[in-house]
């Protein structure tokens, strides 16, 4: 029997568990960083207590919060994709603060020279000029996402880490490959949709500088 | 959890970070030079680095099989990004007249790049060798899963054995050998962006 055959539908399942897994995870931790950078970025005199914290749990490795949510939650796949949106949380949320801190006081001036409220100014003016900077964050986030999801296998979830697992344990090349080659490949997809995202959400002005 | 599991972390953190200044510097320098590739060399270390880093080892380990070696290679491919990008665009940031001036001394191309280029860069080189170490320490987690060893090797085990205090310290240690290096780095970072400063306005 060739290995498609044996593996091709195996691995069309895995690669749909993944996807699932690295969506899921990331859309939650985007909504949660999103909300939670927004409103570290209103009380700016505490960024040098903030920023530092931020950078230590990004130094975390994903596979610590799938191993500690396993032992509390057990196996399930909730388990995964809490741990990972966990971890997606950080990029995006050190990037969200530090885009909406980095916005020129000018505009948040004009802003206000215009009429416009603190919240009109916040989501029509900041949030738009910081946009690049979290989509940027967001890049990272799924990214690396991608590659923790590997890790669900791990505890026994499935996912293409699983193929990379068993080939790893059993010497079988093969099966090492048909797990590394789509995961790779959804890496590179994913993160050029998020490049094209990030171009379209570029602000004009900014465009223009950067051409 | 013994030293020796963290000094082999340290050994597979370090190998990566000095193999891939070996490799990356020379491919910065080459994508500086040499507009025509430098959009596929700039294009193919960020595709490197976007591949899953398990992914990564587990292909390497297909051609190297299990050990250090595989996971020195992975992860050198794995650190490139920083370090050629910074190459590069440390090399791209030097005014125009300060090269000007040693190609009108008569400085050779590779006296220009080796006494004046390079050293003007060097802030910016470093500032990608820090990168890449910091993402070493986390990314060599890995390891332990083609042979490797390491802080990763803790962790595993943790998980495995359902204990909990075996991740954290595990965890812990990786978060602080993180930290260290890069408030290391950092502090001489900051130190050579200053001698920079000081010898422009010279």
């Amino acid at each position: 029997m060739s290995f498609w055959t044996m593996y091709g539908s195996k691995i069309f399942i895995a690669v749909w568990v993944h996807l699932f897994y690295v969506l899921v995870s990331v859309s939650i931790g985007f909504v949660v960083a999103l909300v939670l950078g927004i409103s570290l970025s209103q009380v700016p005199k505490y960024a040098k207590y903030i920023l530092p914290v931020i950078s230590v749990f990004q130094t975390i490795p994903g596979i610590v919060f799938i191993g500690m949510l396993f032992l509390i939650m057990g196996m399930q796949s909730a388990t995964v994709i809490t741990a990972l949106a966990i971890y997606a949380v950080f990029p995006i949320l050190k990037n969200t603060y530090v885009g909406l801190l980095d916005v020129d006081y000018q505009y948040i001036e004009a802003a206000r020279g215009c009429g416009m409220s603190r919240m009109q100014s916040l989501f029509e003016v900041e949030l738009p000029l910081a946009m690049p900077t979290i989509i940027g964050g967001l890049r990272m986030s799924t990214v690396y996402t991608v590659s923790w999801a590997v890790l669900a296998s791990m505890i026994g979830l499935g996912g293409l880490g699983e193929f990379i697992y068993i080939g790893i344990a059993t010497n079988n090349n093969a099966l090492i490959v048909a797990g590394a080659i789509p995961a790779a490949i959804m890496a590179i997809i994913l993160s050029l949709l998020i490049d094209k995202l990030k171009k379209r959400l570029e602000p004009g002005s900014r465009r223009r500088a950067v051409l | 959890m013994s030293v020796t599991v963290i000094l082999e972390h340290l050994y597979i953190v370090l190998m990566c970070v000095l193999f891939s200044t070996l490799v990356g510097l020379p491919l910065g320098i080459m994508a500086y030079y040499w507009p025509p590739v430098r959009k596929a060399i700039l294009r193919v270390v960020e595709i490197l680095q976007i591949i899953p880093a398990l992914a990564m080892l587990g292909m390497v380990m297909v051609i190297f099989g299990a050990g250090k070696l595989t996971v020195v290679i992975g992860l050198v491919l794995y650190s490139l990004l920083p370090i050629v990008h910074n190459t590069c665009i440390g090399l791209e940031g030097i005014s125009p007249g300060i090269k000007e001036a040693a190609r009108g001394v008569g400085l050779s191309k590779v006296d220009r790049l080796l006494t004046i280029e390079l050293p003007l860069a060097f802030p910016m080189v470093f500032t990608g060798l820090r990168i890449a170490t910091v993402t070493a320490v986390g990314v060599a987690v890995f390891a332990t899963t083609v042979g490797g060893g390491g802080l990763g090797s803790i962790i595993n085990r943790g998980i495995r054995i359902q204990n909990m205090q075996m991740i954290l310290s595990g965890t812990l240690a990786l978060v602080v050998m993180a930290i260290l290096f890069d408030t290391v780095m950092a502090f001489v970072e900051k130190k050579l962006y200053q001698g920079a400063d000081i010898r422009r306005t010279k």
